[in-house]
């Protein structure tokens, strides 16, 4: 089976840490988190963002975790600037204070993206399952404004508060921020533990697509809203990453380079380590990258589809977590034979309950 | 609401949307949050002439005498073109 020749990566998503004072539940994080004592060294991330730049990649996200636990985020972002990437810090505001934020201004960081865990103290605190987090995020927020940083509002909805859209989009207003994101809950990692107790309801979901596209046309050329819905309330899947290994590249905290933040969840595949193999070895030449471009991997009904090209059989990952083989086709697609089903347990934890389970370190 | 520039306008690159020309791929891209956006040589031309300092009917008149062309037909391409990346928030009217 050959794989067809890959375009360079155009983004890197840098997972510095695992480590965060917040426990979402539905982080996106692995079950498995690393430790600290595995994270790579300045010096190994530097190395990591020359050779990203030097292959094409055009954005660097610092993401984790909580980037800002490393207390070397500001060397490295200073390393990709001047490598020439554009450097993109996603965080919780956890851990960041004002003399570090102006740090990283002078260090030439060009984008904030903040996440919201709630629209007050109480909700945010409790999701986030960090009492003062709101707070504390507020006045994170007025820093960034006073030094003039772009800013993404990042709110993870689910049905706890899809009802409270409208709160959110009147904080990203207040925080002046320039993008808003709207993000279902996507249940990998942590999240997957907490479906019952955050599946959006199918009632919520068709309020918040009515909700944003009136705060669009409301807010054209103040605020633009980028939103991502559940999965399963379409018939057909999302191109995941825009197809496999084809334009995004992350680095896990220990090294691991692997196609998406899920891919660790294949079984089957092995990932090399950015400090063992060149970067680009590994983007054109692994097994792992190579495993899903392409169209020769797939089975029926993907095999045929006409559809293949725009949604490359949707996400490997979900197909692994529901079929038991991340080459089927993507059970959110009305096509495959496991639609159904996905269909009905989601609507079964839509109308269940739950405690939320946080995410939990190691000991 | 709908996005209007005028000729006394002042439009902006805001900050965190820069010009970058990649050396892979060979082509001038606008470089924004989450966004690469290619740059033809026509969208180069007009984003050359924002410095924030210019007003509209300034950039159009400089484009028009460069260009050779009429100027209604130039601020017809760059007001649709500004305010594109108006609309996407890169670029700012004040
Ligand atoms: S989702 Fe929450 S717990 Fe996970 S890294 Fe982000 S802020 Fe931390
Ligand atoms: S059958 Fe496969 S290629 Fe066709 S729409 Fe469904 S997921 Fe996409």
């Amino acid at each position: 089976m050959t794989a067809p020749r890959a375009n360079p990566p155009m983004a890197m998503l840098a997972e510095l840490t695992h480590r965060c004072p917040l426990s979402c539940p539905y982080c996106s994080n692995p079950i498995e988190l690393e430790r600290k004592n595995r994270e790579l060294s300045l010096d190994e991330w530097k190395d990591i963002f020359t050779q990203a730049a030097e292959m094409g990649v055009l954005h660097v996200h610092f993401s984790g975790g909580e980037p800002a636990s490393r207390r070397d985020l500001e060397d490295m972002v200073a390393h990709a600037r001047d490598v020439g990437l554009y450097t993109n810090l996603i965080t919780s505001g956890i851990g960041l204070n004002k003399r570090r934020l102006e740090a990283l201004d002078e260090c030439g960081l060009d984008h904030v993206q903040l996440s919201l865990q709630g629209v007050d103290a109480e909700m945010a605190d409790w999701v986030g399952g960090y009492k003062g987090g709101y707070d504390r995020k507020m006045q994170v927020a007025e820093w960034i404004g006073e030094i003039g940083f772009p800013l993404t509002l990042n709110a993870v909805m689910h049905k706890k508060n899809f009802d409270r859209l409208d709160e959110t989009i009147a904080i990203a207003l207040d925080m002046g921020a320039r993008r808003l994101e709207v993000a279902t809950v996507q249940f990998h990692g942590w999240a997957a533990k907490n479906r019952a107790a955050l599946m959006p309801t199918r009632e919520q979901a068709k309020q918040a697509r009515l909700t944003v596209n009136a705060a669009r046309e409301r807010l054209e050329g103040v605020l633009v809203i980028d939103y991502v819905p559940a999965d399963h309330h379409s018939d057909y899947p999302k191109p995941c990453m825009g197809g496999w290994a084809s334009t995004g590249i992350n680095i896990a905290p220990d090294g691991a380079v692997l196609p998406c933040h899920a891919a660790h969840s294949i079984k089957g595949l092995s990932f090399d380590k950015a400090t063992e193999r060149p970067l680009k070895e590994i983007w054109y030449d692994s097994d792992a990258f190579n495993a899903f471009r392409g169209f020769d991997w797939m089975q029926e009904p993907c095999r045929s589809c006409e559809l293949k090209a725009k949604d490359f059989g949707g996400c490997r990952c979900q197909a692994m977590a529901i079929a038991g083989d991340p080459a089927a086709t993507d059970p959110v697609c009305i096509k495959s034979p496991l639609h159904a089903e996905l269909v009905a347990a989601a609507e079964a934890d839509a109308e269940a309950d739950a405690e939320l389970v946080y995410r939990v370190m190691p000991t | 609401m709908s996005i209007e520039l005028n000729d006394s306008d002042c439009p902006v690159i805001l900050r965190g949307v820069r010009p970058h020309f990649d050396k892979v791929r060979n082509v001038w891209l606008l470089l924004a949050p989450e966004r690469a956006l290619k740059l033809d040589d026509i969208g180069r031309a007009i984003l050359d002439q924002v410095d924030g300092k210019r007003t509209f009917g300034e950039i159009t008149k400089a484009l028009a005498d460069k260009y050779d062309a009429p100027v209604e037909r130039i601020a017809g391409d760059a007001r649709t073109y500004l305010i594109g990346l108006m609309a996407r928030r890169f670029v700012e009217a004040r």
